[in-house]
């Protein structure tokens, strides 16, 4: 007996048994993916939609409602077609004729079934752990019969001191209920915390009136009608009306067992979250990958992600297991632990202690490298370590201050200055789209929102400029509690694809692929035509890669690149002529100031970069203006495009009394040498003509300083969204060495650096010794690194002004139809 | 009541681009998407009136190219959770002329 009907269409059954986040989540995933594949029936125990487990402990501490953490409302599954049996407990899988029973005897066919059980807490199989009022800390009926005996009774007594059972004590102290927290280890959290920081947080919940029975081992649990107390090996007793659960939680996987699917302290599943019944998926706490089980819950929606791919057919995400990191949700109690936290013998460690403010810092390291980290009382650079450790960098550069914090790396540091614990609902996060941390809480809290993608989506935050992204993700890491997104060198590109950008350009420049069709065939891109994230980088890598043999494709450019001007808001565009290091001369003026006032440009303007902007000029005149501007030798200027902008000059020593070289001459062979070079990011230059360094050359992505006895090279500056000063390079003693190093250096930053990652925030990430050893140190290798930047220049380097006025290319910038004002010409059908 | 126009040939439009029509009312944006299927919409993003021709074009979506919206060619609403529709227009394809209806709205794609 089906709820199926006959008549219905022949799609593919899918059966989840267990309506949680994680079984949810790769639905969520899955209809994303393909909507219309399967038909869905959901069976949830618990008589609810799903909600956000992790928020349980607000709402036992009265910080949230249950409808706060609800995810997915009754309308939800409705809306797309889920058939859900909440409160209705699956009892048996019957493999052998695909289907699923339940409680009630309804069997359900499937083609694919989910397991997404989750798991169960612990109870210590003492006397007396079946009466009445002994409870896990695990679902919300749990919270329900905490919250009435909150207000019946007295006496609390929660076994078990690890994050559950905190949280609980806590949450129940709140509610009026006097709490012992019975631990069987002499340290709180010992799993996440070593014991300076266990004694910290122990002393701290002391204070808040939670009373601890360290090294107890309970014996029974006492009472008649319900419970009434707790005994001890040792012969200790105290009285109880409450008895909390919290000894750790159990894969649930006993339907699994039953079914014969292979088990050890999980479902056993493989990298596409497939049990050994290949129809059978498992994902969440009760699944065990590559031996690892997870209880939080960032590795589960990484595991929902690959899932769901594997059941929408792509079948070619692969789980490879998570790094995972913990913060206690004790509104006033920071903690946070990550990674292996106490070290070993061939690790070091660096602490930070502060007893009297009540702050504990200890990052753990091997060969510069963070291994892990806990951090009691200032939390704030959890992500950031966190950060450091999966993208395994080297922190050698700033050691000495690495545990003052992210904020204290100040120029070093690209990242963002204010913690946003301390900051107020108020302040501006996002200056682009004006977005307040209040609004991102909000969003997070009311919407169910887990990734920064969707947090973009919903609120805009980082989506323009991307400068506060590392804010929005450490609000997301501090409401969430667990920081859900994934290292940056292994996030996919975007959602077309499971690779990441590291990844493509690897394959693109091993399996020689040469156009974009040929990377998503080869790749297997989830769609043909890609979208505006991942073409625009495809198309960058191919022309950077193999300049010679792969095609610039217009249509995978943005507007301004394929028009090559700068859009307005208005729709019309800017016009900027190249001027080679800042030096223009009469003929070239006049020919701007002709063309400014033929084609009624409302605003000439003077940039930042010694140059000049022809602003707000209609698009189908730009050909005919540039034909005008070539006729008199001007070139673009390519201030619209990721490529080689400005180089910016001060006068130098043809006319200045403290100038030391030829800055401006060297400005112009810079420009001329590197122009028209296309980088995964704009990319600007300057010359100071001495260590006065008025060209400003210390915030440019290659920065020249003349010195007396030759040039000082630097490298990775930024003067824009967030500023930063250059690293010194090197030195060098004649000109020929400046054009050479700077060839080698555009060319190591076109090869490695990721589409629209800038200078300085790559250099921070593959550390400045990798630059100097690809490029200083070895001679050979920056030899090779230049001819291979001048080979791709006799390709790149031609105007693409003069290509464009042209009559081949007029199409892009004419109406095909004019039916203004009457209709003339106008055939009729 | 149709009021269908020549506007030109598919040929003239680039695949996964767009091509102007000037109207008295304002401008239209004519798609030719990746799979050769043609789309008209209103030549202004819902959201801060962009050119949507100079966007884009991927499946049968093109992205604004002020502020990244994404609009379906389709039925010209913006992807959620953004909200805003630019107008349709009914366009066809005969023996490779593109056929425009510049007063009729488009039927439900």
């Amino acid at each position: 007996m089906t709820p199926t009907t006959e008549i219905a269409p022949m799609k593919e059954k899918l059966v989840v048994i267990g309506n949680g986040m994680a079984g949810m989540r790769t639905v969520e995933e899955l209809l994303k993916l393909d909507p219309a594949l399967y038909e869905i029936t959901v069976f949830g125990a618990e008589p609810h939609g799903n909600y956000n487990r992790i928020l349980l402990s607000p709402v036992l501490s009265g910080e949230a409602q249950f409808d706060d953490i609800l995810l997915n409302r009754p309308e939800w599954y409705a809306e797309h077609g889920i058939t859900l049996y909440a409160g209705s407990k699956a009892t048996r899988i019957d493999r052998v004729h695909r289907q699923v029973i339940a409680a009630d005897g309804m069997a359900v066919a499937y083609d694919r079934l989910l397991i997404a059980t989750g798991s169960r807490p612990f109870i210590l199989p003492v006397p007396g752990h079946g009466l009445p009022g002994v409870v896990g800390f695990r679902d919300i009926a749990d919270v329900e019969v905490m919250l009435d005996c909150a207000q019946k009774y007295r006496h609390a007594v929660v076994i078990g001191g690890g994050l559950l059972g905190l949280e609980a004590a806590v949450g129940l102290v709140k509610r009026g209920m006097t709490v012992r927290v019975v631990h069987l280890a002499d340290t709180l959290m010992e799993r996440q915390l070593d014991s300076a920081a266990g004694q910290m947080l122990q002393q701290e919940l002391e204070s808040r009136g939670v009373e601890f029975l360290m090294g107890a081992k309970t014996k029974e649990i006492i009472g008649r009608q319900r419970v009434q107390g707790v005994l001890f090996e040792d012969g200790r007793e105290v009285s109880a009306d409450l008895v909390v659960m919290a000894a750790g939680i159990r894969p649930d996987i006993e339907l699994a067992k039953a079914a014969g699917l292979h088990c050890e302290r999980g479902i056993v599943v493989n990298d596409t979250l497939q049990t050994y019944d290949p129809r059978i998926y498992a994902v969440g706490e009760c699944a065990q990958h590559r031996g690892q089980t997870y209880g939080l819950v960032a590795p589960l929606f990484e595991q929902a992600k690959v899932c769901a791919n594997h059941l929408a057919r792509f079948g070619i995400g692969r789980y490879v297991g998570s790094v995972t990191s913990t913060k206690l949700k004790v509104s006033g109690v920071d903690v946070f632990s990550a990674g292996d936290f106490l070290g070993g013998p061939d690790s070091e460690q660096i602490v930070y202690r502060d007893p009297g403010a009540g702050i504990y810092k200890k990052v753990v390291l091997q060969d510069n490298r963070i291994r892990g980290a806990v951090l009691y009382g200032n939390t704030l650079d959890g992500a950031w370590y966190f950060q450091l450790m999966r993208e395994g960098a080297d922190v050698s550069a700033f050691r000495d201050s690495l545990l003052f914090g992210q904020a204290h790396l100040g120029d070093a540091g690209h990242g963002q200055h204010s913690p946003v614990a301390l900051m107020a609902d108020s302040a501006e996060v996002c200056g682009c789209n004006g977005v307040t941390k209040g609004d991102i809480v909000h969003a997070i809290r009311s919407k169910g929102l887990f990734t920064l993608d969707e947090v973009r989506a919903h609120t805009k935050a980082s989506a323009s400029c991307g400068g506060c992204t590392g804010l929005v993700e450490q609000i997301l890491a501090s409401v969430v509690g667990s920081d859900a997104a994934p290292a940056d060198h292994q996030k996919p590109l975007c959602p077309c694809t499971e690779h990441s950008h590291d990844a493509v350009r690897e394959a693109i420049r091993a399996r020689h692929l040469t156009s974009i069709a040929q990377v998503m065939r080869e790749l297997e891109w989830h769609n043909t035509d890609g979208c505006p994230t991942c073409r625009p980088a495809l198309n960058y890598y191919l022309i950077s890669t193999w300049p010679a043999e792969a095609q610039d494709d217009d249509r995978s450019r943005f507007v301004n690149e394929r028009l090559h001007a700068n859009i307005q808001k208005d729709r019309s565009y800017t016009v900027v002529p190249r001027i080679w290091g800042g030096v223009t001369t009469p003929a070239e003026l006049r020919a701007i100031a002709d063309a400014a006032e033929k084609y009624d440009v409302p605003m000439v303007k003077i940039t930042g970069g010694q140059r000049i902007d022809l602003v707000g000029v209609q698009k189908e005149q730009l050909p005919a203006m540039w034909a005008d501007l070539n006729a008199a030798g001007l070139v673009s200027g390519h201030a619209y495009g990721k490529a080689l902008r400005t180089v910016k000059t001060c006068i130098g020593s043809q006319f200045c009394r403290f100038g030391t070289q030829d800055s401006v001459q060297m400005g112009i062979d810079l420009e001329k040498f590197s122009w028209g070079s296309w980088t995964p990011h704009k990319f600007k230059m300057a010359v100071s003509g001495c260590p006065r360094n008025c060209a400003e050359a210390t915030i440019k992505d290659f920065g020249v300083v003349a010195v007396d006895s030759g040039w000082e090279l630097h490298v990775g500056g930024n003067g824009g969204v967030k500023v930063r000063v250059t690293d010194l390079l090197c030195r060098v003693k004649t000109a020929e060495e400046v054009i050479e190093y700077c060839g080698a250096f555009m060319q190591l930053y076109r090869e490695q650096a990721r589409y629209l990652e800038r200078t300085a925030p790559w250099i921070e990430r593959v550390g400045l010794d990798y630059v100097k050893k690809q490029m200083v140190d070895d001679a050979a290798n920056r030899a090779a690194l230049h001819q291979r930047f001048v080979a791709a220049q006799r390709i790149a380097q031609h105007d693409p002004w003069a290509a464009r006025a042209d009559s081949a290319h007029r199409l892009d910038f004419v109406p095909i139809k004019d039916l203004t004002p009457s209709l003339p010409n106008a055939a009729r059908a | 009541m149709n009021n269908w126009i020549a506007i030109g040939t598919l040929e003239d439009i680039p695949r996964q681009g767009a091509r102007v029509v000037q109207t008295a009312s304002g401008e239209i944006a004519v798609f030719r998407a990746g799979d050769d299927a043609v789309f008209a919409l209103a030549n202004r993003c819902p959201h801060k009136g962009g050119p949507l021709a100079e966007g884009i074009v991927f499946d049968h979506h093109v992205a604004c190219p002020l502020h990244n919206w994404k609009i379906s060619l389709e039925n010209g609403e913006a992807r959620a959770p953004d909200v805003g529709c630019a107008r349709r227009y009914a366009v066809r394809v005969e023996s490779g002329s593109v056929w425009l209806d510049i007063q009729g709205k488009a039927d439900a794609a």
